[in-house]
């Protein structure tokens, strides 16, 4: 299964903000895509789980047509979204949060191992469990946001800037964290990140976008060799 | 020409109305009153909610304070008429004014539960106090039209006649406020009021002020109002009276003056068309009580609905979008 | 002391009441971001729907829950057509704000017409099914009739039963996460259409009885311009404002506490004033702590 993007075309209103992007990524691998404000990648990842209306246009996960219907019809199709800005409920507590992603689910059971696996993944949540989620630290949210997309068990996690706003430390815990995800789940993730190195460094590929266009893509090991991108986005 | 000299265009006008009302019978005329009132009425809510972007659902009580104050200045003061209408002005600015530093602060559904909740507990105000006379309320008697119009003059005509006058008077200064700083500071902060008070705008004055006068010009409709009916009760401003003036601003448009007309002759002539239908099919009292009613909530729904910036606007929109291609 | 007992009992009565509607209001509100006015016209269908099953049935037990089931239903039915209509042709601009509320409203001149078209203008009578003169003790009658005690055990029954729902089910963690942050909710998985329609239902169930209850604990007589369901539709407002929009048991709060003071007034100084103290009491809120005495941090501004 992997995910396929061809010729996608988003319009926000009058403004064209995406304007022909085509990429793919494998199963189990991680893509990042990484550019300057604005260049269209938050509105990439919102179309993808169905969030945003595309104009024009594919996008398929597997067969799955991701362009068409709602996306909680996605998120059963094994899509999951980390919108950004610390994506949590913050009214609710910290286990409130993660049973919500996984309230759709049949198997209750299941869920329970989930959320299991969610706990030890991210120890400082599971010391956390009944506070409200507003009361966490900028990397606790993250974790939060993170360990609910989980909750969903998907098969493609699309993270939207996870390193927003978190002290370098941190970042770098959930880095390796999403990295670590991605080996011994074989999950797909499309990581969107202005963090341009540090999404580098643990990706697989990764496609640059420019207002809204795909400027370069390749293997990440190419793109951090690449004069072009070195100059551009990582500031050497 | 008219365009660019709209004084004259109000004056034109004005003659025609005054030139046709001698040609039609005394229903008409009276319906005519009625219409040049809910025009006053609806441009206060137009200027309030199209313009400064606050919502009142209690507008038909500004419009009580104005009449009272008419009727109880020219019963107790003998004041004239035209002293009584300044009168009413002003008493529903005050109350406006109040009402303004309280809306200041809120917004939209806020808002509009409070105006909502003013409307429907000002009839239990009026009742307390026996100066304002009750559920039986106050006369308001303007007196005869003055014999250098003729003999047959009638009343009604010149009830007409004020009320149109008025009206002209009104939308004329409306529309030159509308374009004045206020009216585009108004705008202004309507769309977007933290950016507007960077601007150097002060948001809450503007606010205030924007209610101030939209409550003096439903002052007036209500001194009117009350001249028409020669009383004052609070049966004349029933809540359905609001809703009634709430309906005819969106029909015509809320953001723009220039539809204010199909709101007013709507609302008057929907319960004619009502009356001639139940006299057709000879129905029941149960569909002439409440056919009007049906019919306008209907016409409100789907206009909100689907046409909610008002006919006027929604054409000009299109006319827009024709031309760019 | 009797006077002040009689007090205590009058306000929370008829703050129990105020509590059905003011949670009907606030569900609504926090689910869909509506103030829906028409609220108290559905109570007032419903009102009209419970009379004809207690004509036909002959019984109140039965009417009242097949009027709330029926209540919830038709409030379902509003939100499909109405609401869903209102979000597909959301509109920017100045309007914006403003179109539901219009709409809301001009879904109740439609209730009421409809209903003065179907049963006509005039009063009808629902008989109570329990006693409204007071218990006894001992020699005095306490202003607490049975009556009084069914509104008030139904109204502490429901809000258990929504407080249980909202806390401790599945269907209540979807329900406060699609009304605090929809889009998370969806991203989550949660059909949040279907949740919204749920959430509107139980406040037409809730409505239902609040409207039901008001009118035979009252005179029994209701009619559709009736003032009282004007009231009923403030007082439930000016409740949800004083607990906060955004919490039930705050609306549950800010109603029991407007009963009081009501009720103090009422006794104490003069019935005539009531409604002006709770405008003012309204105003008050509004300008002092507009998040409500027990909402949250987030602000009046819609």
């Amino acid at each position: 299964m992997s995910l396929v993007v061809k010729d996608l075309i988003v319009d926000h209103g009058a403004i064209r903000a995406i304007s022909g992007v085509s990429f793919t990524v494998e199963t189990g691998k991680l893509s990042a895509v990484i550019g300057a404000n604005g260049a269209g990648k938050s509105t990439l990842l919102r179309t993808l789980s169905g969030l945003n209306k595309a104009t024009e246009g594919t996008a398929h996960w597997g067969d799955h047509n991701l362009l068409h219907g709602k996306p909680e019809s996605h998120v059963r199709q094994g899509v999951s979204h980390v919108s950004e800005g610390k994506s949590v409920v913050a009214e609710l507590t910290v286990e409130e949060n993660l049973d919500l992603g996984a309230l759709w689910r049949r198997n209750k059971k299941e869920a329970a191992e989930t959320k299991q696996q969610v706990i030890d993944l991210f120890p400082r949540l599971g010391e956390r469990l009944e506070q409200r989620a507003d009361t966490l630290s900028g990397g606790e949210r993250q974790m939060l946001a993170i360990g609910r997309a989980l909750m969903s068990k998907p098969k493609l996690l699309l993270l939207d800037e996870p390193s927003l706003g978190l002290a370098p430390l941190i970042i770098e815990q959930i880095f390796q964290t999403i990295r670590g995800i991605v080996d011994t789940m074989n999950l797909t993730v499309v990581l969107v990140e202005q963090n341009a190195m540090g999404a580098l460094k643990i990706a697989d590929t990764a496609v640059v976008l420019n207002l809204g266009r795909v400027a370069i893509s390749g293997s990440a090991a190419d793109l951090i060799a690449d004069p072009a991108v070195r100059t551009a986005y990582l500031g050497y | 020409m008219l365009k660019k000299h709209p004084l004259f265009g109000f004056i034109l006008f004005g003659v025609i109305l005054f030139l046709l009302s001698n040609r039609v019978d005394e229903l008409r005329v009276f319906q005519g009153a009625t219409v040049a009132i809910y025009v006053i009425a609806i441009a206060s809510i137009i200027l309030l909610t199209g313009y400064s972007g606050q919502v009142s659902l209690g507008h038909g009580a500004l419009l009580a304070i104005g009449g009272y104050a008419a009727a109880l200045s020219r019963n107790y003061w003998g004041a004239p008429v035209w002293l009584t209408f300044c009168i009413a002005v002003l008493a529903a600015a005050l109350g406006g004014y109040l009402l303004g530093l309280a809306a200041a602060r809120l917004s939209g559904p806020y808002l509009a539960g409070t105006t909502l909740a003013l409307a429907i507990g000002l009839p239990s105000i009026a009742n307390q106090f026996s100066i304002l006379g009750g559920e039986q309320g106050l006369l308001y008697d303007i007196g005869l039209p003055p014999t250098s119009l003729g003999a047959d003059f009638t009343q009604y005509k010149w009830y007409f006649w004020i009320s149109a006058l008025a009206a002209l008077v009104t939308i004329y200064w409306l529309r030159n406020v509308m374009n004045s700083r206020y009216g585009r500071s108004w705008k202004a902060v309507r769309s977007n009021d933290v950016a507007a008070e960077l601007a150097g705008i002060n948001v809450g004055r503007n606010k205030v002020l924007a209610f101030t006068v939209s409550a003096g010009v439903a002052g007036l409709a209500g001194a009117l109002l009350a001249m028409t009916i020669s009383t004052v009760s609070p049966g004349a401003f029933p809540l359905a009276l609001s809703f009634s003036l709430a309906t005819g601003a969106v029909l015509s448009g809320v953001t723009t003056l220039g539809g204010v007309m199909i709101g007013a002759v709507t609302l008057v002539a929907i319960p004619e068309i009502v009356d001639t239908v139940v006299h057709r099919f000879e129905s029941s009292e149960a569909v002439a009580n409440n056919l009007p009613g049906l019919l306008v909530s209907t016409l409100l729904i789907l206009t909100v609905l689907f046409v909610p910036n008002g006919p006027v606007e929604q054409m000009r929109a299109r006319h827009e979008k024709r031309a760019k291609r | 002391m009797t006077q002040f007992i009689d007090m205590l009992l009058i306000g929370i009565g008829a703050g129990s009441i105020y509590a059905l509607m003011a949670i009907a209001m606030v569900l609504v509100w926090r689910s869909t971001r509506v103030i829906n006015f028409a609220q108290a016209g559905m109570a007032l269908l419903s009102t009209y729907i419970g009379f004809e099953l207690v004509q036909r049935t002959g019984n109140f037990w039965i009417a009242l829950p097949l009027a709330m089931i029926l209540g919830a239903l038709f409030s379902a039915l509003v939100e499909i057509l109405l609401i869903r209509t209102l979000i597909k042709h959301s509109t920017t601009g100045p309007v914006a704000g403003i179109v539901p509320i219009i709409a809301t409203l001009g879904l109740l001149g439609f209730i009421r017409a409809t209903i003065g078209f179907i049963w006509g203008n005039q009063d009808i009578q629902i008989q109570p099914p329990l006693s409204k003169v007071g218990f006894k003790i001992g020699e005095d009658t306490i202003a607490l009739s049975p009556m009084n005690l069914l509104v008030l055990l139904t109204v502490i029954g429901m809000v258990l039963i929504l407080g249980f729902i909202f806390q401790k089910t599945s269907l209540g963690l979807s329900l406060r996460a699609s009304a605090y942050s929809p889009e998370i909710a969806q991203l989550a998985g949660i059909r949040v259409g279907a949740i919204r329609t749920i959430g509107w239902a139980i406040a037409g169930a809730a409505g239902a009885a609040a409207g039901l209850l008001q009118t035979v604990n009252g005179t029994g007589a209701v009619s559709p311009d009736s003032l009282e369901f004007s009231l009923l539709l403030t007082f439930g407002f000016i409740a949800a404002v004083i607990g906060g929009l955004e919490s039930l048991p705050g609306a549950v709060l800010g109603a029991v506490v407007l009963g009081l003071v009501l009720a103090v007034v009422q006794i104490y100084i003069s019935g005539t004033l009531v409604f002006i103290v709770a405008f003012a009491l309204l105003l008050l809120v509004l300008l002092i702590r507009p998040q409500g005495f027990i909402g949250a941090k987030a602000g009046r501004r819609a």
